[in-house]
C-alpha cells in the first residue's frame, strides 16, 4: 500500500462561494469522507485556512526568521487535502476525481515518497 | 540467422513479461538486452520458440543479478521471482502481458508526449536514437522523457495490469491515439523524407497484438483496420522519381490486396456490431476509397458527416470538404473551409490553393500554395506543392 497526498488548490483573490454553495460543498465533502473511511483509505484529511494567515520560518546557523505570508507568492495555494492510503495510482486517481467533484476544484494527487511503516 | 527480426519481434513481448516477473521496468529491460547478447554468443540457428528462450534466459539473468545485489528494490525483485517459481520453467513470452504493458505506457497520467516515447522504446524496441529521429526531437530530450516517466510509474505506483471494463472508455483512447500517432508520424513525418516504414510497420504490429486480444473492443478493430487500408496504399503513394502521387491518380494495381482484404474484413466485423466510433467511421471512409475502381464521394461525405457528429475537430472539417468538393464542386468546397481554424497546418492553405485552381481563381490560388510550401516541413510534400502551383496559368 502507498499514501497519496490529495491537495486541493484555492486561487488567491477569488470571491468567497455564497454560504448555500459552501453548505452544499461541505456536505459533498463529508459523504466522500465516509465513503473513504468505509473503504479503508483514510488517513487524514483537513481544510485549511486562507494563505494569507501562513508564516514561513526558515532556521540557519542559530537564528529564526519569520516571514509572512506562504512559501511562494503564486496565485494557487493549498486550501486543504487528504491523505489516503491506496493500492496504486489509479485507485488513489479514482478518490481523486470524487474528491474533486465535492469540492469543485482541481486536485492534485502526489505519492509519498516511503511506504508507510507497517 | 537474422537476430535483428527476433529482437524486433520479441524484445517488447519479453520486456512484457518480465515487467510481471520482475515488478520493475528497468531490470526488466536489462534483463532482456542480457539475454540476447548472451543469444548473439549462443546461438548458431534460432531455438524452436526464440521468446520462450530469451524470457528463461533474462529471468536467470535477472536472478543472477539480484543475488549479487542487495538493494531493497533487488530483495522486493527476487521475492516476486521466488514467487513466481512454480510457473513451468519453460515460460515463454505471455501476450496478456504485453497488453498491461501498453496500458501502463499510455497511462493518462503520463503527459502524451512521453506515452509515445515510451511505448516506442518498451514495446516496440526501438532505440532512444531512432525515437528522436522519428519525431525530429534531440535525444536528450527523448531519454529524459523515458527516464522521468518510468520513474513516475514507480514512484507514483501507476499499476501494471488491463484497467477493469468500467475504466476502459477512459484508458483505450490515450492506448489507440498513440498507435495511430505513431503510424501517422511513419506515414507522413513532419520534416525530411515522407515516409518512414518502420514506425508503421510497429504501429500495425501492435494494433494487431490490441485486436487480438480485445476481439470484442470496436475502436480496436476500427483502428486497425484504417492503418491496414491506409498502409495497403502506400506502394502507390510515390511516383517513380519519389514524387508524391493523389489518390485519383494512383496506380490501383500497386494496392496491396491482401490488406485490403483484411481491413474491409474489420470494417464489416464493425458494422455488425454496431457501435461506431471515430476509428471505424474512418475505417469505413478509406473502405470506400479501396472499393472498386474509383472512390464513390457520396458515400465518403455521408461518412464525413457522420465523423463529424463524434469527432468535431478542424482537420475531420478540412477532410470533409475535399470530400464536398468531388460531390457539390469546389465552390461549397471553398465555402466550407472558411470557418476551419489549423494555424500552422499546410494541408489548410494548400486544399484551399487546389478549391480556388479549380474555380479559375488562379491569383489567390498562387498566393494560397505559396503560404502551403511556406508551412510543408517535409520534402516530398513540398515538392509537390510546387509542381503544383507552378502548373496554374498565371
Amino acid at each position: 500500500m502507498k499514501q497519496y497526498l490529495l491537495a486541493v488548490h484555492m486561487v488567491e483573490g477569488s470571491p468567497m462561494p455564497e454560504p448555500d454553495v459552501m453548505q452544499k460543498m461541505f456536505d459533498q465533502v463529508e459523504r466522500v469522507n465516509e465513503e473513504i473511511r468505509t473503504a479503508g483509505a483514510w488517513v487524514f484529511a483537513g481544510g485549511l485556512q486562507p494563505a494569507d494567515t501562513a508564516t514561513v520560518v526558515r532556521s540557519e546557523g542559530g537564528s529564526t526568521t519569520m516571514t509572512d505570508g506562504p512559501f511562494a507568492e503564486t496565485k494557487e495555494q493549498l486550501g486543504g487535502f487528504w491523505v489516503l492510503r491506496c493500492a496504486d495510482l489509479d485507485e488513489a486517481l479514482a478518490w481523486a476525481a470524487k474528491c474533486s467533484e465535492a469540492c469543485m476544484g482541481p486536485v492534485e494527487v502526489r505519492p509519498f515518497e516511503d511506504e508507510p511503516p507497517v | 540467422m537474422d537476430l535483428d527480426s527476433v529482437y524486433r519481434a520479441e524484445y517488447g513481448r519479453c520486456v512484457a513479461t518480465l515487467v510481471r516477473l520482475l515488478g520493475d521496468i528497468n531490470l526488466a529491460e536489462e534483463a532482456v538486452q542480457d539475454a540476447f547478447a548472451v543469444a548473439l554468443e549462443k546461438w548458431d540457428s534460432l531455438p524452436p520458440n526464440p521468446g520462450a528462450w530469451i524470457v528463461t534466459t533474462a529471468r536467470n539473468r535477472a536472478i543472477d543479478r539480484l543475488r549479487r545485489e542487495s538493494t531493497r528494490e533487488a530483495r522486493h525483485a527476487q521475492a516476486l521471482l521466488l514467487h513466481h517459481r512454480d510457473e513451468p520453467e519453460e515460460v515463454g513470452p505471455v501476450r496478456d502481458d504485453q497488453l498491461r504493458l501498453i496500458f501502463t505506457c499510455c497511462h493518462p497520467a503520463l503527459s502524451p508526449d512521453a506515452r509515445t516515447a515510451l511505448t516506442l522504446r518498451l514495446l516496440a524496441g526501438l532505440e532512444v536514437p531512432e525515437i528522436a529521429r522519428a519525431y525530429l526531437v534531440p535525444e536528450p530530450t527523448i531519454a529524459q522523457r523515458i527516464v522521468r516517466a518510468k520513474k513516475k510509474i514507480r514512484d507514483a505506483g501507476i499499476p501494471y495490469r488491463v484497467p477493469a471494463a468500467e475504466e476502459l472508455p477512459d484508458r483505450l483512447g490515450p492506448v489507440l491515439t498513440v498507435l495511430y500517432l505513431m503510424f501517422n508520424e511513419g506515414y507522413a513525418t513532419t520534416a525530411g523524407p515522407l515516409i518512414r516504414t518502420d514506425l508503421c510497420a510497429e504501429a500495425i504490429r501492435l494494433a494487431r497484438e490490441l485486436a487480438a486480444l480485445m476481439p470484442d473492443e470496436p475502436e480496436v478493430l476500427g483502428l486497425l483496420a484504417l492503418l491496414l487500408l491506409t498502409e495497403a496504399r502506400r506502394p502507390a503513394r510515390l511516383g517513380r522519381d519519389g514524387e508524391l502521387v493523389l489518390l485519383p491518380d494512383q496506380d490501383r494495381s500497386l494496392w496491396n490486396r491482401e490488406l485490403i482484404a483484411e481491413g474491409h474484413a474489420l470494417v464489416r466485423r464493425c458494422l455488425r456490431r454496431n457501435r461506431p466510433g471515430p476509428y471505424q467511421i474512418q475505417a469505413a471512409i478509406n473502405a470506400v476509397h479501396t472499393d472498386g475502381d474509383a472512390t464513390d464521394w457520396s458515400q465518403v461525405l455521408a461518412l464525413y458527416d457522420q465523423l463529424e457528429v463524434v469527432l468535431p475537430t478542424p482537420i475531420v472539417a478540412l477532410n470533409r470538404a475535399v470530400a464536398v468538393a468531388e460531390v457539390h464542386g469546389p465552390a461549397l468546397a471553398l465555402a466550407a473551409l472558411e470557418s476551419v481554424d489549423l494555424p500552422g497546418y499546410h494541408l489548410l492553405p494548400a486544399t484551399r490553393a487546389d478549391f480556388l485552381a479549380r474555380l479559375g481563381r488562379d491569383a489567390e490560388a498562387a498566393a494560397a500554395y505559396d503560404e502551403a510550401i511556406a508551412l510543408a516541413g517535409n520534402e516530398t510534400e513540398r515538392a509537390f506543392l510546387t509542381v503544383r502551383r507552378a502548373a496554374l496559368e498565371t
